[in-house]
């Protein structure tokens, strides 16, 4: 019998690797809670907006549009269900949730693909209407052709910030300035690193000059204070490098300090993790061709280590040829390397990257103590903060048995990394000392309807 | 008359920038009736029209999602017919209706 190859996440990682699969002759199926194949930056519009690749993908329009075409043709091979989520992962079955119908699949290799999301740092008045984060400000803008605001402050410390903010002006919508965390200097200090792709690192560099022609305040090394308003956002107050306190008058807030791994399928698999110091976060541990400590399971893209797109693209790939090659299955040595090569310039540009929009963690650990931290369930700071020093959690764990963080219906996504920065300081121990919040089945909620379905579907089979 | 009004859209959180070119499609919130634009989600739909996707069931205010891409869980919503929803991975479809606010003190 053949293997069962099964591909979560039909982004640039998942689609190539599936490509590449079908382009061997191997049957798999690719699975996506999304209506289409895309992922996150190349996501696609709903039927009916007319806007042309151009206006929405700006300079990556052609990688979009070969990327959207890639599974054209190979519908005979690439099994490919859209509005799919993968909602479990039990030994070598997957629990999935087709638009409301319970359904599982068993597999013999597995490759997650599952992307990224935001990575925030709460602040007081964050929850407010108004505060989003700001990948889901550009989802807005991509896949609604809205600006969520009509002057949006873009606020916290990563490349989509100048990037979001030169779209939002592009398109027409009000941008009351970027409050970058990262002082100057060391962007200025990365450079060297970020010409290891140097199309890359001139295309950012446009943007802020763009920014900057068209009298777009940006900030660097800002201390964001807080987000005002009653019932919305009305304004961002926070602190300039030179000290002084400054208020911008804005509607909407958009909010991001990097992205983040979603892992939780690989968790639920038992994969081995490792602490990733220079994204200041834990990853699927895995070999440079992307194999887990668990036989037959691969990760790729921004799932497996936060590296861009064009990386994403090449991981799948190369994670795919692993694959083949652990199939028995001949492959091309010089692609191998010629892959290796590329992602070596593209990791050595990353570094730089990560110095010059670093993860300002002491924001997360200074935060005062009646902050939300846990939108989920409204836990305080402070609560966790006690949870440490009155309860003895002794790591993020059990903080959350204790206190409830990171236990709502987003399993941690949102606060996790703030929750861990408040733990360790509290702890007075470094951040991999506060441990990694476990996932846990369903990875995201599913309807009551599904999980019943699901349940009758395993008596049926046992 | 019916006591419904039709919200005009401008006065929320969201700006459209194009794409206006759609059908309309007639949707119901907290009892108003407001137009949304086929292809619209429903978080779009209620964040036109208004600053509010729900209440906080924690009492710290109303929320209006956060993430845009499934992932936060901060804007399920209740539909009428006693169905929730995940507001920004729902597209609106003609008559439906949704309750930002619980429908009585206590049940949110
Ligand atoms: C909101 C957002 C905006 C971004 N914008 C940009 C940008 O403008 N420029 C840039 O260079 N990079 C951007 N990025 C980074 C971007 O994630 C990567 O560069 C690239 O999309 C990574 O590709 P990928 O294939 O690894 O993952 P993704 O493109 O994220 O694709 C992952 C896919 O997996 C699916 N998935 C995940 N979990 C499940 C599950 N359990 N069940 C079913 N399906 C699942 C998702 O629906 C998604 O389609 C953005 C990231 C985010 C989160
Ligand atoms: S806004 Fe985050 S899940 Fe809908």
């Amino acid at each position: 019998m053949p293997e069962r190859i099964i591909i979560v996440g039909a982004g640039p990682a998942g689609t190539r690797a599936a490509r590449i699969l079908a382009e061997a002759g191997l049957a798999t199926v690719l699975l996506d809670e999304a209506a289409g194949n895309g992922g996150q930056i190349y996501r696609r519009q709903p039927p009916g907006f007319r806007r042309p690749y151009a206006a929405l993908y700006g300079t990556e329009a052609g990688k979009a549009e070969r990327l959207h075409a890639a599974l054209d043709g190979f519908g005979g091979l690439i099994d490919h269900r859209t509005d799919t989520l993968v909602w479990s992962l039990d030994g070598r079955r997957l629990m999935l949730n087709t638009a409301g119908r319970a359904d599982s699949l068993d597999f013999d290799r597995l490759i997650l693909a599952t992307g990224a999301m935001d990575r925030v740092i709460p602040l007081p008045g964050w929850t407010l209407p108004g505060v989003f984060a700001l990948g889901g400000a550009q989802v807005a803008l991509k896949h609604q052709a809205c600006a969520v605001g009509a002057k949006t402050c873009f606020v916290g410390s990563s490349p989509l910030l100048p990037y979001v903010a030169y779209q939002y002006a592009r398109a027409g919508a009000g941008v009351a300035g970027v409050v970058d965390t990262t002082p100057r200097s060391a962007k200025l200090g990365a450079l060297p690193d970020l010409l290891a792709v140097p199309g890359v690192t001139a295309r950012g560099l446009t943007y802020m000059a763009w920014l900057a022609r068209h009298g777009i305040r940006y900030w660097h090394g800002a201390t964001p204070l807080r987000v005002e308003g009653g019932e919305h956002v009305t304004a961002l107050v926070f602190r300039t490098a030179g000290g002084a306190e400054r208020r911008i008058d804005c509607d909407a807030v958009a909010l991001g300090y990097g992205l983040k791994c979603e892992h939780q399928l690989a968790d639920l698999a038992g994969c081995a993790f490792r602490f990733d110091s220079p994204t200041r976060q834990w990853v699927v541990a895995q070999d440079d061709a992307g194999r887990t400590s668990v036989d037959g399971l691969y990760v790729a893209g921004d799932g497996a280590l936060i590296r861009g797109a064009d990386a994403a693209e090449l991981a799948g790939e190369r994670a795919a040829l692993a694959l083949l090659a652990d199939l028995g299955r001949p492959v091309d040595a010089a692609r191998v390397a010629q892959i290796g090569r590329h992602l070596a310039r593209i990791d050595r540009q990353r570094r730089g990257m990560d110095k010059a929009f670093a993860y300002p963690n002491h924001l997360a650990q200074s935060l005062a103590d009646d902050v939300i931290l846990c939108r989920c369930e409204a836990v305080t700071v402070g609560e966790v903060r006690r949870a440490v020093t009155e309860q003895g959690a002794d790591d993020i764990n059990r903080a959350k048995a204790f206190c409830r963080v990171g236990m709502g219906r987003c399993q941690g996504r949102v606060c996790g990394p703030a929750a861990a920065d408040v733990v360790a300081a509290a702890l007075g121990r470094p951040i991999e000392a506060a441990g990694r919040l476990r996932g846990q089945a369903p990875v995201k909620p599913v309807p009551v309807a599904v999980l019943a379905q699901a349940e009758l579907g395993e008596t049926q089979s046992a | 008359m019916s006591m419904a009004v039709t919200v005009p859209s401008g006065g929320g959180q969201l700006r459209r920038l194009g794409e206006r070119d759609r059908p309309v499609v007639t949707i119901t919130i907290d009892g108003a009736e407001h137009e949304a634009l086929a292809g619209d989600t429903l978080l779009t739909a209620l964040l036109t029209a208004g600053h509010r996707v729900r209440e906080s069931e924690f009492g710290d205010g109303p929320r209006a999602g956060f993430c845009w891409m499934a992932a936060c869980q901060d804007c399920w919503v209740w539909l009428a017919d006693g169905r929730r929803v995940r507001a920004c991975s729902t597209p609106v479809e003609p008559g439906l209706s949704v309750l930002t606010r619980p429908a009585a003190p206590g049940d949110a």
